[in-house]
């Protein structure tokens, strides 16, 4: 590991990974090695073993009932296309916050060139929505509400408990997008009314790139159509995808290494504790926002405050291109950020960074309170360089 | 004939769901196998559960309203 890097990017993806996460990915491609679920030899079984065993731990995490109400995907991106394409039909409403990442906006504005209404409520400056708002968007024909747990941009964390509650009480599907919260932010199905929860593998959760999930509430699987059909070792007779839990939504031999890495990902998270995850986070967010407010030039979106709110953190210096801030961090400072958009217009747009956008910084679990306060000095550098432009 | 070589094997829908089985039986201490689907019974590729007939009601308590069963065949070798 390159200890001289300052890794802030946890919100792309994570980095380090735990050392179980490679441990487990080079134990099966060492000595396992079989296609899971395809045939009866010990090395398949083997390799069944450990996709069930990451579903049972990812259900765990999740309080998921059934472990096989999870569908494992490459990515959260691919969970929210099945509940997005697979789900919703022309004429039917959905209704979605101004904070969405593309990976949820961009399937539903394909969707509403297909004949399905769309409602943006809008967040406030912080980023957060006001469930009333979301109640005053319902219409006769309004099935279901996607919604970000948590901001990429800001870290907002949206009051998806409130929301659940409304969707329930008015007969609507709720699907959230967990890409920023899954593994470092308490989430439970069942009680916060979650229908639909995708989740990607590689931030949070520690696993590989490439791996990640869609819990679909038990029942809810009929009304939706698989977007990708294929081989998956079941029902060979017949000629059509199975109609069950996960292989209706599982087509073609899956990330088997990527999955053992996930497990292993997912058993650090449960063993650590999430309340542990966070609390650590949160430590090191108000560290950094107490240090970074006073400087000169910097300029923070989102919440001030540490709770419900994720360790991603946006700002700006005065006057500065955030690309060119990102640009110095990293060849002066061996700090990586991420400048830009951060696939998330609609949430720039909602805090006033459009279409120039923001520096970002997420921490994770293995960043420690000595490069918090080197990316400080670093900051206050690069804004006194500013003025002497 | 031989009441020794006399078995049953459980079917399942796939092999997540056979292995969602074994979890429960293993914890249940209730002795059994998984093998490959013989193909005098069905022409798919997966696994199934073998296991003494004598456990047969023990066993599919324990799995019951826990995994779908889809058949138990009564073998002998």
């Amino acid at each position: 590991m390159n200890r001289d890097v300052i890794y802030f990017d946890n919100a792309a993806t994570s980095w380090p990974k735990p050392p179980q996460t490679i441990a487990a990915m080079q134990n099966y491609m060492q000595n396992i090695g079989g296609s899971p679920g395809r045939s009866g030899h010990r090395l398949s079984i083997e390799a069944a073993r450990i996709v069930f065993d990451a579903r049972e731990k990812l259900a765990q995490l999740f309080n998921v009932p059934d472990p096989l109400q999870i569908v494992l995907t490459r990515n959260a991106t691919e969970g929210l296309n099945i509940a997005v394409f697979g789900f919703l039909k022309p004429g039917d409403h959905v209704i979605t916050s101004g904070m969405e990442h593309n990976s949820v906006m961009r399937p539903l504005r394909a969707m509403e060139a297909r004949g399905v209404g769309i409602t943006v409520v809008p967040c406030d400056s912080d980023g957060l929505i006001d469930p009333g708002d979301v109640v005053k968007a319902i219409r006769k024909n309004t099935k279901a509400i996607f919604i970000t747990n948590a901001s990429n941009v800001t870290g907002t964390v949206m009051p998806v408990s409130d929301i659940g509650r409304l969707a329930r009480e008015h007969g609507l599907v709720l699907c959230v997008d967990a890409a920023q919260t899954a593994g470092c932010f308490p989430i439970d199905v069942a009680e916060m009314n979650i229908d639909l929860l995708a989740f990607t593998g590689h931030k949070a959760l520690f696993g590989p790139s490439g791996t990640g999930g869609l819990y679909i509430r038990e029942g809810l699987e009929k009304g939706i159509e698989p977007i990708c059909v294929g081989g998956t070792g079941s029902r060979s007779e017949v000629e059509t995808q199975p109609d069950f839990m996960p292989d209706r939504f599982e087509a073609g031999t899956p990330n088997t290494v990527g999955i053992a890495g996930l497990r292993a990902g997912v058993e650090f998270v449960l063993a650590q504790g999430v309340a542990q995850i966070k609390s650590r986070e949160e430590k090191l967010v108000r560290m950094f926002i107490e240090g970074v407010s006073d400087l000169p030039g910097i300029i923070l979106y989102g919440r001030k405050s540490v709770d419900r709110r994720t360790p991603a953190v946006s700002f700006n210096i005065d006057g500065m291109d955030p690309a060119a801030v990102a640009l110095e961090l990293d060849e002066q400072f061996g700090v990586m950020s991420r400048s830009g958009l951060h696939c998330a217009p609609a949430a720039h747009k909602t805090i006033g960074t459009y279409p120039m956008g923001t520096v970002r910084f997420s921490f994770s679990f293995f960043n420690t309170e000595e490069q918090i306060i080197k990316s400080i000095e670093a900051l206050k550098q690069i804004g006194k360089g500013r003025k002497n432009r | 004939m031989n009441e020794k070589s006399q078995y049953s094997v459980m079917l399942f829908k796939a092999v997540s769901y056979v292995l969602k089985a074994e979890k429960i039986l293993k914890k249940e201490n209730l002795p059994h196998k998984l093998i490959p689907v013989p193909k005098n019974i069905s022409s798919d590729c997966g696994i199934c559960l073998r296991f003494d007939p004598a456990l047969q009601n023990k066993i599919e308590a324990a799995l019951l309203n826990k995994v779908e069963v889809e058949e138990i065949r009564a073998l002998r070798d």
